[in-house]
């Protein structure tokens, strides 16, 4: 059913939580992602022409980079893109057919491939670019917070994590209940500032992102001394470079 | 976004469709058109052929066409599902419509009709809803969108209308709605591609990312080296380029032309009045399927900010 679940307060509301400071832009996630989703709960994740030019596929996550600021208050800033899990997600309730849901349980939004028909609309009413269509199969596919991890009793505890967060090498994701304002992310989120992507849209997301810190004010340059002919100890390099300094400049080196 | 052919010839065609049906359906019992079986059938059978080629069409845009089934099911919450249900609903009365006109009972052809009209206007609408309701896409989550497609719809249905009067040779009252459907879509589209011109991004990078606080933003690497569907589908670019010469042919050849061969058709009559109440017709569908086109080139989708910051 694509109407919305009713959200009551303090219900859980599983979703990431993405640190812009530390994400170095490594691509791990993504990648790690692909692997294990391509034989996961939505597989196969096809790739199309993988081995000549044209290259590409379905990713549930993209590591993008972007340049903020001027100058020195500027920063280069690597940003993953996913799907955010939103609460109120035009994705589901523009479905026609039912296979896009969001569960009542936990607020993972995922898609039913056996009932979805691939028209493509879900895609379209996500501000995010967070589905991507499977065009071997004919159906659309997005990220399931690796729903087979998660929940999956036959892996160690500590794997039961999804896998772009497990496999982070700079602990720059976290996955945990943003609806419990005690969870480790709901602290880290209002410790330091997380943010929600396109808020003015009302698709109210769960994912947050933490900004960058403020960097700290750098130390004065460090001042070059200019050398003098006594800082040559070699007598005969002393020599040289005296004979060298008073040497006309030829043409092509004053333009240079 | 990438204007789909299949997208694009079922919004015009079933546009059209609807359009003849609602005509059809309203002016027959006001005696306003030529009350005769052969007429009424003529235009009921053009009007479900146009009705029904757009959405055998449009499954061609699905990746599983043959689960289309499955896509009545979400009335509730989805205007694509409610277009479903309103567009099979919208057979049932044209079909009873049809067969009274074949076995020659006024009363229900006459009620039938007016049914199949509402169904016509109710399935136009959510046709329009569709896109009207996507927050990501501005040119589309606008209040001209719906009022768009409702007129287009009337006016290319006034237009075949007018075109089959004129062959009855009993045409002034569809040229006329021609005339003014003419008129009211070029005044409509004019003001919708002006809003849509002035009216600043609702979503920015800055917002996207989240990292206004810094400063302006601009992307420096994507994360892929080759296109993807979300490109393909979302960051479709080509038709902007050409996006004011097209605005002018849909607004000349697509309105203007039509409202002035009517006008010719009018004071012709015969069958020269025909000849040019059909051309007028071919124009105003063909400068439908040139708008339809640029309703989708001119779309742009808030996740190529992530890609092109803009």
């Amino acid at each position: 059913m694509t109407c919305l679940p009713e959200i009551a307060p303090g219900q859980k509301k599983l979703g990431l939580v993405i640190d812009l400071d530390t994400c170095v832009g490594c691509q791990a996630c993504a990648t790690n992602c692909k692997e294990w989703n391509a034989s996961g709960h939505s597989a196969p994740l096809p790739d199309l022409k993988p081995y000549s030019a044209g290259a590409e596929g379905v990713w549930f996550n993209r590591v993008h980079s972007f340049e903020a600021g001027e100058g020195e208050a500027g920063r280069t800033v690597h940003f993953p893109r996913s799907c955010l899990h939103c609460e109120t997600p035009a994705c589901v309730t523009v479905c026609p057919t039912g296979a896009s849901y969001k569960r009542a349980e936990d607020g993972i939004v995922l898609v039913n491939a056996d009932t979805c028909i691939g028209c493509g609309l879900c895609a379209w009413a996500c501000p995010y670019g967070a589905r991507e269509m499977d065009e071997d199969e004919g159906v659309m596919k997005k990220c399931t917070l690796c729903i087979d991890r998660i929940y999956n009793e036959t892996i160690p505890e500590a794997q039961r994590q999804p896998a772009c967060v497990l496999t982070c090498p700079t602990k720059a994701r976290h996955f945990g209940d943003l609806g419990d304002p005690d969870s480790a992310v709901s602290r880290l989120v209002a410790e330091r500032g997380g943010q929600p992507l396109m808020p003015e849209l009302g698709y109210s997301p769960v994912n947050r992102y933490l900004p960058p810190r403020k960097r700290a004010t750098p130390p004065a340059k460090p001042v070059e001394d200019a050398p003098t002919h006594m800082d040559v100890k070699n007598p005969l390099l002393r020599w040289v470079d005296r004979v060298l300094t008073r040497m006309p400049a030829m043409e092509s080196e004053r333009q240079v | 976004m990438n204007p789909a052919p299949s997208i694009v010839f079922f919004t015009t065609a079933s546009g059209a469709g609807y359009g003849l049906l609602f005509w059809l359906g309203l002016l027959r019992p006001l005696g306003l058109v030529p009350g005769g079986q052969g007429f009424g059938l003529t235009a009921l059978v053009l009007a479900l052929v146009l009705v029904t080629a757009g959405l055998l069409s449009s499954t061609a845009h699905l990746g599983n066409p043959r689960r289309a089934w499955r896509a009545v099911s979400q009335w509730r919450s989805s205007w694509l599902s409610r277009e479903g249900v309103a567009a099979l609903a919208t057979y049932v009365p044209a079909g009873i419509f049809g067969l009274a006109l074949l076995t020659d009972r006024p009363g229900l052809a006459a009620a039938m009709g007016l049914l199949a009209a509402a169904g016509a206007v109710a399935t136009v609408y959510c046709t329009g809803m569709i896109y009207a309701s996507l927050p990501p896409i501005r040119q589309w989550h606008h209040p001209l969108v719906v009022p768009g497609y409702l007129v287009l719809s009337a006016f290319s249905g006034a237009a075949l209308l007018a075109m089959l009067c004129g062959f009855w040779g009993d045409g002034v009252v569809a040229v006329v709605l021609a005339l003014l459907g003419g008129g009211a879509a070029l005044v409509l589209k004019r003001a919708y591609w002006r809003a849509i011109d002035a009216a600043p991004p609702e979503a920015t990078v800055e917002s996207a990312t989240s990292l206004g606080f810094i400063g302006k933003v601009r992307p420096l690497e994507p994360p892929h080296t080759e296109t993807n569907y979300l490109l393909r589908e979302m960051g479709f670019r080509i038709a902007r380029k050409h996006a004011a010469r097209l605005r002018h042919i849909t607004l000349l050849a697509g309105f203007a032309a039509p409202m002035l061969l009517a006008l010719l058709a009018l004071l012709l009559g015969g069958g020269l009045a025909a000849a040019a109440l059909t051309l007028a017709a071919v124009l105003a569908l063909g400068g439908l399927l040139v708008e339809r086109w640029l309703m989708f080139a001119e779309a742009t989708h808030t996740v190529t900010l992530y890609y092109s910051g803009n």
